[in-house]
């Protein structure tokens, strides 16, 4: 799939951003986005999260010969996936430019740097030493992917157990964690790579560049250093002319920065180490937060239901004298009389009226708009469970139901009451009401 | 989960579908079978169980039943094909017997074209007399350069590529390219066309979006009084905003991101924190 294109618009908010030392998550110029290392139930296994690109390592090792000009000497072995779950532009299974360049970068900063002791590999001179293959995953990409990958590369160097080995005369044996435990790899020291990108032809200049940010800059430096401020590898691409004064000044932040990565580094495997030693929980199912989404999230808002009969009592009885409800009733002929504007009803003959309007109920438009005023009749209202719903009072005198806001005042509900009787279709029903009501005055 | 996985594998195995009535807010999966309340009625609640029924049911279907994303008809079946919580909307005229809109509320990020949603796009391509438009789907959608308000073979819009487009989808379906139009039926631009210069562009996931667009939004009314703001919505998870300045534009988007993962006590709490800085 295609990568999602930058507009116009994106690039040039950017570079003026950019331009008054503002980024997009509210960054300093020089800010890392928080860094978190977790580790899985495995030895040697860690994911790095560098805001939200997420890679996620992965060490094993295996007894192989040695290759014939080194004898002596343990094999290490990079690899870096971009898979097209970070990205849906990254294209599974073909070498991109991108992924070259990353992983040939990997390898001059972690195997050129000598910060794996390889010599300690060897199990038997010229026939078995141990590789040690590190898989590196990148789970999201939200730019930067260089330095989150050789944080957790080197994390995961670092967390790795190999099994112990003892040789004695020709006889090699293999031990099991759990006869002998296993034994961690000799770290000299920790190189962990810093980059900086460069905007408007070098003028600006920011640490640990987003995914946008990266598609706007003009060139990039990558710093590998440990905590000791040796360099490791220092490469510029894109193209830019830098001065000396720049890279220096690169190189003084890239030691600062480093000295806090290390830093943390330092704490997680602390941390780790303790976790398990204790015998408390730790895997990657402990570190996820919980993150709820809950822009969906009804509010319950509370309804005092204790005195709800009394008031529904009170505001039916406010609501009872329609006032101009209903106009005189026309009288068409004995028998039959016309209330407001509806159609002709005849209520002298009950039973047919109500046929009428039960076929009216299905069909016609009138009939539907009574019905959203009106509810089941099983539903009773104090006792309709949900908090949440509106309160259903029920108006025993007629089998009229009027559906009551809970936060209503009662002018406002008298409307609606007087707005479902003004219904022309229901003609019958007022007309009886006052029919009945003369008597009871 | 696995009791829902179990649910979901029990209602295929069987070929047990369930009432939709019964379902509503509750979690549905993909391949899940549902009866609509009026078959239910007609057949008697013995035998829906046992038998899907159709949607066009001949006479006795009066009641009009809109599938909302996330639902399919597939051929006398409703079938579901989102995994999310099942919503129900009463018609507008009234409730006389479960008609209205059902679909699934699920949150996604990949956007999927549906005829009539506005939705911001890129202009990626030239090309003849359209313009490659990338809306975030599977595929670029198709926009002619006649389909703006007042465009005429020879006066032809000024758009570059790279230009942010608010347009309205007209053909969209599974076979075909989609195809935006920037005029209402009217022939009226309606606030669709070219967007300016400024301002900047960010993701959302599609749920936010919906959320935002709601009628009486909160989060949007806390957000107009904060600082004067031009912001527009697209269906397919883009916001543009532009303020005053290039800070404000930047808490804006920022704000609009946390929402979805604050409570309305936490969002007032930063609406005030802003409000007084």
């Amino acid at each position: 799939m295609k990568e999602t294109p930058l507009s116009n618009c994106e690039r040039r908010f950017l570079l003026r951003a950019i331009e008054e030392k503002k980024r997009l998550d509210g960054r300093q110029t020089y800010d890392y986005r928080s860094i978190k290392i977790s580790f899985g139930t495995d030895y040697g296994c860690c994911m790095v999260e560098l805001g939200k690109t997420r890679v996620l390592g992965q060490v094993s090792c295996e007894l192989v010969s040695p290759k014939l000009n080194r004898a002596t000497e343990g094999i290490l072995f990079f690899n870096l996936e971009l898979s097209q779950m970070a990205a849906p532009a990254f294209e599974p299974g073909r070498q991109s430019d991108l992924l070259v360049k990353l992983n040939r970068l990997l390898e001059r900063c972690l195997r050129n740097s000598k910060c794996i002791d390889t010599e300690s590999l060897c199990v038997v001179a010229g026939e078995k030493v141990w590789q040690i293959r590190v898989d590196l995953h990148l789970l999201n990409h939200d730019g930067n992917i260089i330095d989150a990958a050789s944080i957790a590369a080197i994390v995961a160097l670092c967390h790795f157990r190999r099994p112990d080995v003892s040789v004695q005369g020709d006889e090699v044996t293999l031990y099991t964690p759990e006869e002998r435990d296993p034994v961690p790899l000799s770290v000299h020291h920790l190189p962990i790579c810093v980059s900086f990108a460069f905007f408007r032809q070098g003028t600006f200049l920011l640490v640990d560049p987003s995914e946008r940010e990266e598609r706007v800059m003009d060139g990039l430096l990558v710093i590998a250093m440990n905590k000791h401020r040796e360099i490791c590898t220092l490469q510029s691409s894109g193209g830019i002319m830098l001065l000396a004064e720049q890279v220096l000044r690169c190189s003084k932040i890239a030691g600062v920065k480093v000295a806090e990565i290390t830093e943390l580094i330092q704490k997680a495997l602390e941390n780790d180490q303790k976790v398990r030693k204790e015998g408390g929980k730790f895997g990657f199912a402990e570190s996820i937060a919980n993150q709820r989404i809950t822009a969906f999230r009804m509010e319950k808002a509370p309804v005092d239901t204790s005195d709800v009969e009394e008031r529904a009592e009170e505001i039916i009885a406010e609501a009872e004298p329609p006032p101009e409800v209903v106009s005189d009733p026309v009288l068409w002929t004995p028998g039959t009389a016309q209330i407001g504007e509806g159609v002709e009803n005849s209520w002298g003959d009950l039973e047919d009226s109500e046929k009428e309007e039960e076929e009216e109920e299905g069909g016609s438009d009138e009939a539907i708009v009574l019905d959203s005023v009106t509810v089941d009749p099983g539903v009773d209202g104090p006792s309709a469970g949900s908090r949440d719903a509106p309160i259903v009072l029920s108006d025993s005198e007629e089998e009229d139901m009027v559906i009551l806001e809970p936060g209503k005042d009662p002018q406002t509900i008298r409307t609606q009451t007087v707005r479902a009787k003004q219904e022309p279709v229901p003609s019958r029903k007022p007309a009886r009401r006052r029919r009945k009501k003369r008597p009871a005055q | 989960m696995t009791e829902a996985a179990a649910v979901a594998a029990e209602s295929l195995a069987g070929s047990k579908a369930r009432a939709a009535r019964t379902v509503l807010g509750q979690v549905v999966l993909p391949g899940e079978e549902l009866l609509l309340p009026e078959q239910e009625d007609v057949e008697g609640p013995g035998n829906a169980g046992e038998r899907p029924l159709r949607l066009n049911a001949g006479v006795r279907s009066r009641v009009r039943v809109v599938c909302g994303p996330g639902l399919r008809r597939c051929g006398d079946r409703l079938l579901v094909t989102k995994c999310g919580r099942l919503r129900h909307k009463e018609p507008s005229g009234g409730s006389s017997g479960g008609g209205g809109v059902y679909w699934v509320d699920s949150q996604q990020k990949r956007y999927v074209p549906v005829k009539g949603d506005h939705v911001i796009g890129i202009v990626t391509a030239k090309s003849g007399d359209i313009f490659k438009v990338d809306v975030g789907g599977s595929e670029p959608a198709s926009l002619s350069y006649l389909a703006f308000e007042g465009a005429t073979k020879r006066n032809r819009p000024n758009v570059q590529v790279g230009d942010l487009i608010y347009g309205q989808f007209v053909v969209a379906n599974k076979d075909m390219e989609p195809e935006m139009v920037c005029i209402d039926s009217c022939g009226r631009a309606n606030g669709m066309g070219v967007i300016g210069q400024d301002g900047l562009l960010f993701k959302v996931t599609l749920g936010l979006i919906r959320k935002l667009l709601a009628p009486n939004c909160e989060i949007l009314q806390e957000l107009g009084k904060l600082y004067p703001l031009e912001i527009v919505f697209g269906m397919n998870g883009r916001i543009w905003v532009k303020a005053k300045t290039i800070q404000q534009t930047l808490i804006l988007a920022n704000v609009l991101e946390a929402c979805e993962h604050m409570t309305a006590d936490q969002r007032k709490q930063i609406f005030s924190r802003l409000a007084e800085s």
